[in-house]
């Protein structure tokens, strides 16, 4: 309760720094190389209170956060920004929690497998395509997919609007997915090798179990620590992954809408999606620390 | 075991949704997909600003006057109309039986009512200078005089008079324009501002709004109403929001795309090859250039040296060889192609590369520069790949023809904006201008003194005095002989170095029928048809 309390300040900072930051990059959101006649932008400044003192627009925007109100958006000026949130964040949810069980599946299993035949032609391959997995950015593999399985064998479609099939969720959650299916691999691998290397593991072997039982009942845990706190830049990762997937794919997912709201100078949509990430981060780093205490009973909160 | 289970179930699920996912795909039949580059920002005629919005709202809408597939002026919701003797009043006689896409009759009074609110100070409409040349509009957008005084009348339910502040030749492309469509009054007394919206909007061109994804797509279905439904043959039309165009060529490579609104600068050459008559390239009505800022040295009451640089460069390389995708090298500013009108080039056109370069060195050191004062420059461009290439091919001829200094400095597009107009650090900047009418007046005006959009200060007495004249002129031959001396004035003082005139670049496929190619680019879904071709 302490540190739900405790985020309030972090978050009140968060919004002054972005609205400050916002408004001090160059440029407005209605500037364009068609410059407007004085009178046409002085009426649109003042339909949008663009005409105000900075101070009074923040207390503006503040009131209306306070009412859960995020304003009207700059770009989509038939839109308010909690609409286009409320649209684009199950989206990019869906694709990005899609990502992650795909990830941490067969993540977890390659590197465990890997672990067990340490130092095999089969670990050799599985740390050779992690590696690649690492060093290979979204913004090359998504091109690539495409081109082959939707554009030479038209497996798959190309794009997402147009079509409600379920297939136009796997080229985007696979993109999202190859790189954190590689870091996953590593860090299991590496932590499979020091757990089983552990005391209590070689009791349970010399006890007679059998290997898919010590790591269904021993291993596996201790073995996820790391994994688990790879979780949060995982996340990170995929969030900032997405921005490129929902560009290439065309969803309109919450990554596009932030990429293009700051390039379109749409104060608003921008802030607002900053707001959402910044409680959505907040209340993630709580739960993982809430988590880490059920899986390590060692690590306790006060 | 158990998470071996969960892993073949998921893998499963994956391989089930891939299998059964072919039989999904959205029909080609009479429904047109095409690419779109953004969303609209509104699809609110009088708030919307783009190129992108206001394609849209030619299909969704329709004004007194529209074009043909080949860009000719035709009748659209007016059947017919007639100029008074001194050019300042027209009278439209609208078609019969007009109707909303609800069923609504559409009466002369709705076109008032969207004119009156595109000038209306509150609406905040970006095209409200648009109609400017209209009675009154100016003094409305200032708000000094009240909407109603504006010069568009209704006389009766299908006669419409429109009285102007002074002779405007291209008023009927004005009115072709989505910011002077209808609007009904119905929907905007029930949902206000919000009546743009998929649900409530209504429309009397010849599709109305089926669905909106902001960053997804744009639906548009048959308007059952619309008084040419008969001779429209496109059911409906997806307008897929692609904002990367490697992306849509992808997916018209992918056969999801029947037209893209562009073609990617790095695939141009394949694409021709792969494509060959499926590549559209056409001109367009715009204008590459650099200017000059002449509010600060070195520019400033510098025209020797303004000259130099711009003959220095070889405008036929960086538009065959540099960008490469049909555009034609610049010698004027007012593109080729401009209705009723002859463009003026630079007195230096007509001579071989030699000899520019030789008059370029000349000019140049009669600015006072030479080897052991070399000219140092600053180039502004906003970043992306073919400014860039641009930028750096004239630096390049600049220090080889010259000895010029350049340095390049690249900014974020809304970085440039700020800086050209506050023209402060600026020296030479990139910049463009697409027409918004068929005119030459919508280029020249750019210059003239006091006009916002005229970036590199330029301020020239002749030159005004010259458009003023042409303003003022009914007769449309001595309006050209004037718009054309005064281009020929401008261009001796070198404000500007246009650079290449812009193209179209579509990918049309074959099972479309009814495209034409067309300076404005516009290009009516309701004049289009599908079918495969034999």
């Amino acid at each position: 309760m302490l540190r739900l309390a405790g985020a309030v300040p972090t978050l009140l900072l968060v919004i002054v720094l972005a609205f400050l930051m916002v408004h001090a990059a160059p440029g407005g959101p209605f500037d364009d190389e068609r410059v407007l006649p004085a009178d046409v932008e002085a009426n649109i400044a003042a339909a949008y209170h663009l005409d105000e003192p900075l101070p009074q627009q923040f207390l503006r925007y503040l009131e209306g956060l306070l009412k859960g109100d995020l304003g009207p958006s700059y770009r989509y000026r038939d839109y308010t920004v909690s609409e286009l949130i409320a649209d684009a964040f199950p989206l990019s949810l869906k694709l990005g929690a899609l990502a992650m069980s795909l990830a941490l599946l067969l993540g977890v299993a390659a590197g465990t497998a890997a672990a067990l035949r340490q130092g095999s032609t089969f670990d050799r391959v599985v740390m050779g395509f992690a590696m690649t997995g690492i060093s290979i950015p979204v913004f090359v593999i998504a091109p690539v997919l495409v081109m082959l399985l939707a554009v030479k064998l038209q497996w798959l479609p190309a794009g997402w609007s147009g079509t409600t099939s379920l297939t136009r969720y796997l080229l985007p959650v696979v993109t999202l997915a190859l790189p954190q299916i590689a870091y996953i691999a590593r860090l299991t691998r590496a932590s499979m090798i020091d757990v089983l290397a552990r005391d209590f593991i070689r009791t349970a072997r010399a006890q007679g179990l059998d290997t898919l039982t010590i790591l269904r009942v021993h291993a596996l845990k201790p073995a996820m620590l790391p994994v688990l706190s790879y979780m949060g830049p995982a996340v990170a990762a995929i969030l900032t992954g997405s921005v490129v997937v929902e560009e290439i794919f065309g969803i309109p997912g919450l990554g596009q809408f932030f990429v293009r709201g700051a390039l379109n100078r749409d104060y608003t949509l921008v802030l607002g999606i900053v707001v959402f990430y910044a409680t959505l981060i907040v209340l993630l780093n709580l739960a993982v620390d809430i988590l880490y205490g059920v899986i390590d009973p060692r690590v306790r909160y006060r | 075991m158990k998470l071996l289970r969960f892993l073949l179930l998921f893998t499963a699920l994956l391989g089930g949704a891939s299998c059964g996912g072919s039989g999904d795909q959205a029909p080609m039949g009479s429904v047109l997909q095409r690419g779109l580059p953004s969303d609209p920002e509104t699809l609110d005629q009088h708030k919307a600003r783009s190129v992108q919005a206001a394609e849209v709202l030619r299909d969704l809408g329709e004004g007194l006057a529209g074009y043909s597939p080949t860009g000719e002026l035709q009748p659209a919701a007016a059947e017919s109309w007639v100029m008074s003797d001194d050019g300042l009043t027209y009278t439209f006689r609208l078609r019969p039986n007009l109707r909303w896409s609800n069923g609504d009759a559409l009466t002369a009074e709705h076109f008032v009512l969207g004119m009156q609110r595109l000038v209306t100070p509150a609406t905040a409409a970006f095209y409200a200078q648009m109609i400017a040349e209209i009675d009154n509009a100016a003094a409305i957008v200032a708000g000094e005089a009240p909407p109603e005084s504006l010069g568009v009348v209704a006389l009766d339910d299908m006669t419409l008079e429109i009285t102007l502040e002074q002779p405007t030749p291209y008023l009927l492309s004005l009115l072709t324009h989505p910011s002077t469509f209808p609007i009904h009054p119905g929907s905007l007394a029930e949902h206000a501002d919000g009546f743009a919206r998929p649900g409530k909007l209504i429309s009397n061109g010849a599709y109305m709004l089926d669905a909106w994804v902001p960053g997804s797509i744009v639906a548009l279905k048959r308007n059952p109403y619309y008084w040419n439904n008969a001779n429209t043959a496109i059911d409906a039309v997806n307008y897929h929001v692609l904002v990367q165009d490697t992306s849509e060529l992808n997916r018209y490579r992918a056969g999801e795309l029947h037209i893209t609104s562009t073609v990617p600068p790095d695939n141009f050459a394949e694409v021709r090859a792969e494509y060959g008559d499926e590549l559209r390239v056409a001109p367009n009505l715009g204008v590459y250039y650099y200017g000059f800022n002449l509010l600060r040295p070195p520019f400033k009451d510098n025209p020797e040296l303004r000259q130099a640089l711009s003959m220095a460069i070889d405008r036929e390389l960086l538009a065959e060889k540099v960008v490469g995708r049909g555009e034609v090298p610049a010698y004027s500013w007012v593109p080729p192609g401009v209705a009723n009108y002859e463009p003026t080039t630079f007195a230096f056109a007509g001579l071989s590369k030699a000899e520019r370069e030789n008059i370029a060195r000349r000019f140049y050191k009669e600015a006072g520069y030479g080897e052991d004062k070399p000219l140092r420059v600053e180039v502004r461009y906003n970043t992306s790949d073919t400014n860039k290439k641009i930028a750096v091919a004239i630096q390049s001829m600049w220090q080889e023809v010259l000895g010029v200094e350049t340095v390049l400095i690249n900014e974020e597009f809304q970085v440039l904006l700020a800086n050209m107009r506050d023209a402060e650090v600026t020296e030479v900047f990139r910049s463009s201008w697409l027409g918004d009418y068929n005119d030459a007046h919508t280029f020249l005006s750019v210059l003239q003194g006091g006009s916002p959009a005229n970036m590199p200060r330029y301020d020239n007495e002749e030159f005004d005095s010259l458009m003023q004249r042409a303003a003022a002129q009914v007769d449309l031959e001595r309006r050209r002989l004037y718009l054309e001396e005064a281009e020929r004035v401008m261009l001796a003082d070198h404000p500007v170095m246009p650079l290449y005139f812009f193209v179209s670049k579509h990918l049309v496929s074959p099972e479309v029928s009814g495209w034409g190619d067309n300076v404005l680019d516009y290009h009516y879904s309701q004049h289009l048809s599908l079918g495969v071709q034999h």
